[in-house]
């Protein structure tokens, strides 16, 4: 039997908003407990909600990327149920008209195909606080600390249609929503400190089957790489329960990452009825036309844009393209290296090639690289103009990265200016010819095809011989005219 | 000193005849003396009262007073107040300090006036009788078995007491007019939106509305001008400015049309007070206003649409009374669920339950539709009743209420037979329009209110025709017999 996973995610970003979506306190994150919490965050008796504009403006702006409709009218609806991190004892949430309607975005796999996934919706909310089980607060009386900073931070929550067919797609899905928000500026969508978010809805079918099997929900996912292995573990969870001639039971899953599987948390049947009703201390939210339009005309280039753009301009693959693309800090270094060098190809190489690895190693993002665009531009230039080699090269960057100054200073300092001096390189050749007598007689004696082949030989004694300085084209036609004598 | 009208206490401030801080011991002294009677204050503030007082003196000497600068009054203890307990009438606020001040209460301190205390109310503003208080019933002046009404019945029983010569008080669906008509005083609701609704602990948001009880119109409408206020805290708030309201009171009202609902006068309505309202309406004509017979025609479904939008609001805006951060908390919870259901258990009372209850149940998945959708597909037809009518009448008159006060106790058993105490001035408060009550005479020897209904932001002129009324007319200048 063939088997096919349907996922739909539930992402919900927190919108790096100066303050709060209803009240003025501050969203910074990491201070100290309730110390960003007003009288409205608190739920204080006669405090009332006032919408922030900048909430509704970055929605907007989330919702003109996604190819969305825009809600022209949105109306905010009461949540309810208990919770001592939930103030109010209700979450301001939007339901029958949210603030983005309908839309979708294409994604990109590894395999370099492409897809299609749809949004159901996305809405403006507000964030609850958090509760803090640590033992710090348990005074032996079973007691938790509610810590209210975080309660009333704005969030968009994008609801996707049950598009996603593995859970390659789901992170590809995921990183492209990622993509948006940073591009867009609306969020740092750092998924470390809660920024983004993800619930995973998965069911598993027959191939070929139209109806959608029973779904579990998988809850507060915090990474790329916890949500491809936990849809994957759901979904074989699923299949084997299936196969055993078990059913799937509607609910929502925690994953445990240590031990790598879902497990129960609770069931949907007795899950809270959230009587939503329209928020009477808000009135609907109309958006004009010239306000939406003003919106979209100042938008960014986002990701596909430049991605097309990034293929035409500098004749990089779509493969490149995208992978530059995906984050904008990324895409604005490639672009300043490949101005300063003008060396688009080769940039585009060094930038997911040996920056890459850098950044990765260090564990840095691109903006905290210690090699900076214009450092990383000098160092093409001079492979570019045959200064040095590009094995050279990347000993100068290693050098750059320890922070010895740009590539001209390091190449002065270190001496490793390309040898491309032609007497030079003929005492290198004649020395390493003269001790190579077995080597040389074999050649001589082989067959004339096998001859190119043979000359690795001598290539790599020469540039071991000049510690990797030596022209490499200078060598190759000063050896083989050499050799070619000896005939 | 007691018998002045704040317009009075203004002319007399200014022209020396006493000072704020006689005129504020005296009523501190009032209270102290004849309070015990009536209980319409929960706390009073006497110290920070005179400190006032005095500071207003002070201004009031160099000549740069602002409108009720050392003016006494009370405010409904709704309205938070910083440093100083707000219970809203509740246990489940009896400790609660507020840190901030309501606008109502800002804009109070502005103007200079001076802060007796609070007044006591219908835990968190619900009930019509003034008796579901933590802090004790509230007694009418003119009968103290009889009920003020209520949620306001502190505010009104302490200005029919001449205890304070205004105070704030709120109405949601009826709570300043039926407490005014029980105790022969002014009440006035505005139009929703003209006060701020900050810092006013609220019982259902969309009904909920801030306004003065007085002696006169005249000194409503003083209090009026310093309570309406924009309000950036509140988005509900209406953005326009804030007229002065006492500059239309003398003018004329011929040709005055006064839109007569024929179904505020059918059954249910007491025949003595049915008479008091048709000889004030006649005492208009008599003005020169002209009665023009008028229906609306969804009055009945009001009270049931009422009871379903209010309760589902207030069983959402109570929710944040859990005992997690302020207010009540029971003693030794044993968990989250115990710590919960002890803590509101304990903490409210039985009105309040009763309609948190029917507020959730009017929400719930299943019944939704039935209930809410209903009653504000109905809140709208009412509100369109209201739009036709004013299309012909510049002002609607009827009742304010279908009895005089009865007795303490008398309507406990039957909530539906309260319910209906506010059968008129539900209305208004579903369709957001002012609403005002002034005395017109007596049934069965106790105060009947005149309701005069206006058109929205049309407070101006429903001033003027209660204060040209009040020229031609004294029942509004009668003291309860035990205010002497």
């Amino acid at each position: 039997m063939e088997w096919e996973v349907v996922i739909g995610l539930e992402v919900h970003v927190q919108l790096a908003t100066q303050s709060k979506i209803f009240s003025g306190a501050s969203t910074a994150f990491g201070a100290d407990p309730n110390t960003q919490a007003c009288a409205v965050d608190l739920a204080m008796p006669g405090t009332l909600p006032v919408p922030n504009e900048e909430a509704f403006r970055f929605a907007v702006m989330f919702g003109l990327a996604m190819n969305a409709e825009i809600g022209k009218r949105s109306v905010f609806e009461r949540k309810n149920y208990f919770y001592p991190d939930l103030p109010k004892g209700y979450q301001t949430t939007q339901l029958e008209q949210p603030i983005v309607g309908k839309g979708q975005i294409e994604i990109h796999l590894e395999d370099g195909s492409s897809k299609t996934v749809r949004l159901h919706h996305a809405h403006l909310e507000e964030d609850a606080g958090k509760s803090l089980h640590d033992a710090v607060f348990d005074t032996g009386h079973g007691m938790s600390g509610i810590d209210l900073n975080r309660a009333g931070t704005p969030l968009i929550e994008i609801v996707s249609e049950p598009d996603m067919r593995s859970a390659a797609e789901a992170v590809a899905y995921l990183k492209k929503i990622h993509s948006i928000v940073t591009y867009l500026g609306i969020s740092d969508g750092d998924m470390s400190q809660g920024s983004l978010r993800c619930d995973a809805n998965v069911s598993v079918r027959l191939k070929g089957e139209e109806e959608l099997g029973t779904r579990t929900e998988i809850k507060n996912l915090n990474s790329f790489r916890f949500i491809e292995k936990a849809i994957k573990v759901e979904a074989q969870r699923q299949i084997d329960l299936i196969e055993d001639g078990g059913k799937v039971v509607q609910e929502t899953r925690l994953y445990d990452a240590d031990k790598n599987e879902t497990r129960s948390m609770r069931s949907k049947e007795v899950a809270n009825d959230y009587r939503y009703f329209p928020c009477p201390d808000l009135l609907p939210v109309v958006l004009s036309d010239e306000y939406v339009e003003q919106i979209r005309g100042d938008l960014p280039e986002l990701p596909d844009a430049k991605c097309a753009r990034f293929e035409k301009e500098y004749g990089l693959s779509a493969y490149d393209a995208d992978q530059l693309t995906q984050e904008r800090p990324t895409a604005n270094y490639f672009e300043q290296v490949a101005a300063k060098s003008g060396e688009a190809k080769l940039a585009a190489n060094w930038v997911m090639g040996e920056l890459a690895a850098l950044l990765n190693r260090e564990e840095k993002s691109i903006e905290q690289s210690p090699v900076n665009a214009e450092h990383l531009a000098g160092l093409i230039a001079r492979i570019k103009d045959g200064t040095i080699s590009s094995k050279i090269a990347k000993q100068v960057f290693e050098a750059m990265a320890n922070g010895d100054g740009d590539a001209d200073a390091v190449i002065e300092a270190k001496g490793l200016k390309q040898v491309s001096d032609t007497g030079a390189i003929e005492k290198l050749v004649d020395d390493v010819i003269a001790a190579s007598t077995a080597q040389v007689e074999n050649y001589r004696n082989a067959d004339p095809d096998k001859r190119p082949k043979m000359m690795g030989f001598f290539v790599g004694q020469i540039m071991k011989a000049s510690k990797g300085q030596a022209n490499p084209q200078m060598i190759n036609k000063i050896l083989k005219e050499k050799l070619d004598a000896l005939l | 000193m007691h018998q002045l009208t704040i317009a009075e206490i203004i002319r007399g401030l200014r022209d020396k005849q006493f000072s704020s801080v006689e005129l504020t011991s005296h009523y501190l002294e009032r209270i102290q003396q004849l309070d015990s009677q009536f209980n319409s204050f929960i706390t009073v503030t006497s110290e920070q009262a005179l400190n006032e007082a005095a500071a207003a003196d002070a201004r009031l000497a160099q000549g740069d007073a602002p409108a009720l600068c050392g003016v006494p009054v009370a405010h409904k203890d709704i309205f938070c107040t910083n440093g100083v307990r707000t219970s809203c009438g509740s246990k489940m606020l009896d400790n609660f300090v507020p840190p901030y001040d309501a606008t109502v209460i800002d804009n109070f301190q502005q103007a200079g006036a001076i802060s007796l205390g609070k007044t006591n109310m219908d835990e968190f503003a619900m009930g019509s009788s003034n008796e579901t208080s933590f802090y004790g019933a509230v007694k009418n002046p003119w009968d103290v078995e009889r009920i003020p009404g209520g949620s306001s019945g502190g505010s009104a029983a302490a200005v029919a007491a001449l205890l304070a010569p205004g105070a704030t008080a709120t109405d949601t669906g009826g709570s300043i007019r039926q407490p005014a008509a029980m105790t022969g005083t002014t009440g006035l609701k505005p139009t929703y939106g003209r006060v701020s609704r900050w810092g006013m602990i609220a019982f259902a948001s969309s009904l909920d509305q801030g306004g003065p009880i007085t002696r006169t119109a005249e000194d409503a409408a003083l209090m009026l001008s310093v309570m309406a206020s924009p309000d950036a805290k509140d988005s509900t708030c209406l953005d326009r400015p804030v007229q002065d309201y006492t500059a239309h009171l003398n003018d004329s009202i011929a040709g005055l049309k006064i839109g007569v609902p024929s179904e505020y006068f059918g059954e249910g309505l007491d025949s003595e007070v049915g008479a008091r309202v048709q000889d004030a309406l006649k005492e208009y004509e008599k003005l020169g206003a002209e009665l023009v017979e008028i229906s609306l025609p969804h009055s009945k479904l009001a009270v049931p649409a009422y009871y379903v939008i209010a309760p589902a609001e207030a069983s959402a805006n109570l929710s944040r009374f859990d005992g997690v951060r302020y207010g009540y908390r029971c003693e030794n919870p044993a968990d989250l669920r115990d710590l919960y259901m002890r803590s509101r258990g304990e903490g409210f009372g039985e009105e309040v339950k009763r309609r948190i209850l029917v507020g959730s149940y009017a929400l719930s998945a299943g019944y939704y539709d039935a209930y809410y959708n209903k009653a504000q597909q109905v809140r709208r037809l009412i509100k369109q009743d209201f739009v036709d009518a004013f299309d012909k009448v510049d002002v609607i008159m009827g009742p304010t209420a279908p009895n005089p006060a009865f007795k303490l106790g008398e309507k406990n058993a039957d909530p539906v037979a309260m319910y209906l105490e506010d059968i008129y001035t539900i209305a208004t408060n579903l369709a957001g329009l002012p609403g005002m009550s002034i005395p017109c005479g007596f049934a069965h020897g106790l105060p009947v209110g005149l309701q005069i209904i206006g058109n929205y932001l049309d407070e101006a002129r429903m001033l003027n025709v209660a204060h040209q009324f009040q020229q031609a007319s004294d029942w509004h200048q009668q003291t309860a017999p035990a205010a002497e």
